[in-house]
């Protein structure tokens, strides 16, 4: 059905690492911060009392990857735009790709790059978290796939509206940080003046952070089940949404 | 004024069925507007088997909307439409396979690599690797086949975008403002390639606002104007239908020279500046008429020049103005 989906995804993930800039932004970057604030934040990540996850030890891995996502989505976003202006949109969709081979094709290339990301930089700051911790790294890493690929789906919202390439970074990071700001890592959502509740039970940060910090600290998937339904319920609203807006040229 | 010229290419009338059953692609009829614009208005063609059409006419005159129409990639919003008859929109991925296209200003990721677009071409129509090296090498792109996209010339682009479109072996192809931004040369040898395609069988549907193109490489061509085919013919037949008048540019200095040249049957005028004549007369037998009188007369001349008229010229005659306004 999806012909020339993996040829396409290859493609493009080798055209992607031939941009250094694109390449060392979205993988080196979080990991350099990571372990910098790492270093910097030293001693208190590794606590001897591990009884309590307070926001350092749980709140900052779940934030670093959620900002791996969010650069992801965002670099989505441009490569959309830069895509449809340039007309390459409009050139592979006169071929038997499928318009969905296209977007998947994409989308596949950032869930990969976001999860060599994610392990890149656990790793790289590994020596900053105590072994007590024993963060699954396997199952957090499918956990922000899982999160990254909801959180596309606004991407593609925002590639459907903005105009040109130019606004795709500032549309999408005006946007998507804030949403960040409200997902609970910060404050707890019952906290939040109304308005602003309202957004965050719409939001796939506020179950992506839920997930994140769960699974990190050791909890079953199963006591996140409702997390997860949410994520995929927003995935396929915002998708439907921009199937209905999106312009290929 | 109807003209028999030789160099027409003229299809057997005995041998070949009327020229309505060979048509691969039929448009009757259609309009599209874009809100309150009317790009295409009620326009009607048909292109042949083997040939090479074009369809002709400024920027913004319709001819994009037209083809577009065409291979499927809009839906108009009146008319009908069949290409190898297939419904364009309906028939969509079975048309696909049948058609190679060629989109104006379209790219390709600017760091994929020759190779790598034609494998992913060869993939999608389930093609053989082979057909593919093949093209790059046919196509002067075999030294390239590991260079960027972004770093080919915009001849190689179009070369690439040309071998894009031919490896599915399509009976039609679709060519959109092919040599747009490109320098003589490579248009020359883009030409060719065309030719090449017409020589293997292929029909070609081509749009271009060079006349000079349309001339040389149309077998026949439709002139577009603000979304309306005003007429449709052999480049030679149009400009023999509209534009019949020719001039001929003369220098002598034989004092009788005028009162012989303005006695020329069909002449319409003569202009003289000094020794410089310029005559303007109808009709293919016009520059022959001069001639003989020439040499009837012994007038030696030191400069002698034919201008015919051309699709620039007709164009300007059926719109009124020129086609690069």
């Amino acid at each position: 059905m999806l012909r020339g989906l993996w040829k396409l995804s290859w493609i493009e993930l080798k055209v992607f690492l031939r941009e250094p800039m694109g390449a060392i932004g979205t993988i080196l970057v979080p990991v350099l911060i990571f372990v910098l604030i790492g270093r910097a934040l030293g001693d208190r990540l590794s606590p001897p009392d591990l009884a309590h996850s307070g926001f350092i030890q749980t709140g900052f891995p779940v934030l670093a990857s959620l900002f791996i996502a969010i650069s992801a989505v965002l670099s989505l976003v441009t490569i959309i735009a830069i895509y449809r202006e340039g007309g390459i949109l409009k050139r592979l969709r006169a071929t038997p790709l499928r318009p969905q081979a296209i977007l998947t094709a994409h989308v596949i290339v950032k869930l990969l790059l976001t999860a060599a990301t994610l392990v890149l930089m656990v790793l790289a700051g590994k020596r900053y978290y105590p072994v007590g911790i024993h963060a699954p790294l396997a199952g957090f890493t499918l956990a922000l796939l899982v999160a990254t690929w909801s959180i596309v789906s606004i991407g593609f919202l925002i590639a459907s509206i903005i105009p040109t390439a130019r606004f795709a970074q500032p549309v999408g990071a005006v946007l998507l940080y804030p949403l960040l700001g409200i997902s609970g890592l910060f404050v707890a959502v019952a906290s939040l003046p109304p308005a602003l509740r309202a957004v965050a039970r719409v939001s796939p940060f506020t179950y992506a952070a839920s997930l994140l910090a769960g699974i990190w600290n050791g909890e079953s998937w199963s006591a996140h089940i409702g997390d997860v339904a949410a994520l995929v319920v927003i995935f396929a609203v915002f998708t439907a949404l921009s199937a209905k807006v999106f312009r290929w040229e | 004024m109807q003209v028999e010229n030789p160099a027409v290419p003229e299809f057997e009338p005995f041998l070949a069925p009327p020229a309505a059953s060979r048509a691969v692609i039929r448009v009757a009829n259609l309009r599209k507007t874009y809100g309150r614009t009317v790009a295409v208005d009620d326009v009607s063609f048909e292109v042949n088997d083997g040939e090479i059409f074009g369809l002709i006419g400024p920027n913004g005159a319709g001819k994009t909307t037209t083809m577009e129409c065409v291979e499927g990639a809009r839906k108009p919003d009146h008319g009908t439409v069949s290409v190898l008859g297939l419904h364009p929109f309906r028939d969509a991925y079975k048309l696909q396979d049948r058609i190679g296209v060629q989109l104006q200003e379209a790219q390709l990721q600017k760091r994929i690599k020759v190779w790598e677009a034609m494998d992913l071409w060869v993939s999608l129509y389930r093609r053989q690797r082979e057909e593919g090296e093949h093209l790059l090498e046919q196509l002067g792109l075999g030294d390239k086949r590991n260079s960027w996209f972004m770093n080919l010339s915009g001849g190689q682009k179009q070369r690439l975008f040309i071998a894009l479109a031919l490896i599915n072996d399509p009976e039609v192809v679709f060519l959109d403002e092919l040599t747009t931004g490109l320098d003589p040369q490579a248009r020359r040898a883009i030409w060719e390639l065309v030719r090449g395609i017409r020589e293997r069988g292929k029909t070609v549907f081509l749009t271009t606002h060079l006349m000079e193109e349309a001339e040389r490489l149309c077998d026949r061509v439709a002139i577009i104007e603000r979304g309306r085919i005003i007429d449709v013919d052999t480049p030679q037949r149009l400009v023999d239908r509209h534009c019949p008048e020719r001039t001929v540019l003369l220098a002598t200095g034989d004092p009788n020279a005028e009162g012989r040249l303005r006695a020329i049957a069909g002449i319409d005028e003569v202009a003289r500046s000094g020794e410089r004549f310029t005559m303007q007369g109808r009709g293919e037998d016009f520059v022959t008429q001069v001639i003989h009188c020439l040499s009837e007369n012994r007038i030696r001349v030191t400069d002698f020049r034919t201008i015919s008229p051309n699709l620039e010229d007709v164009f300007l005659k059926l719109t009124g103005h020129s086609i690069r306004d």
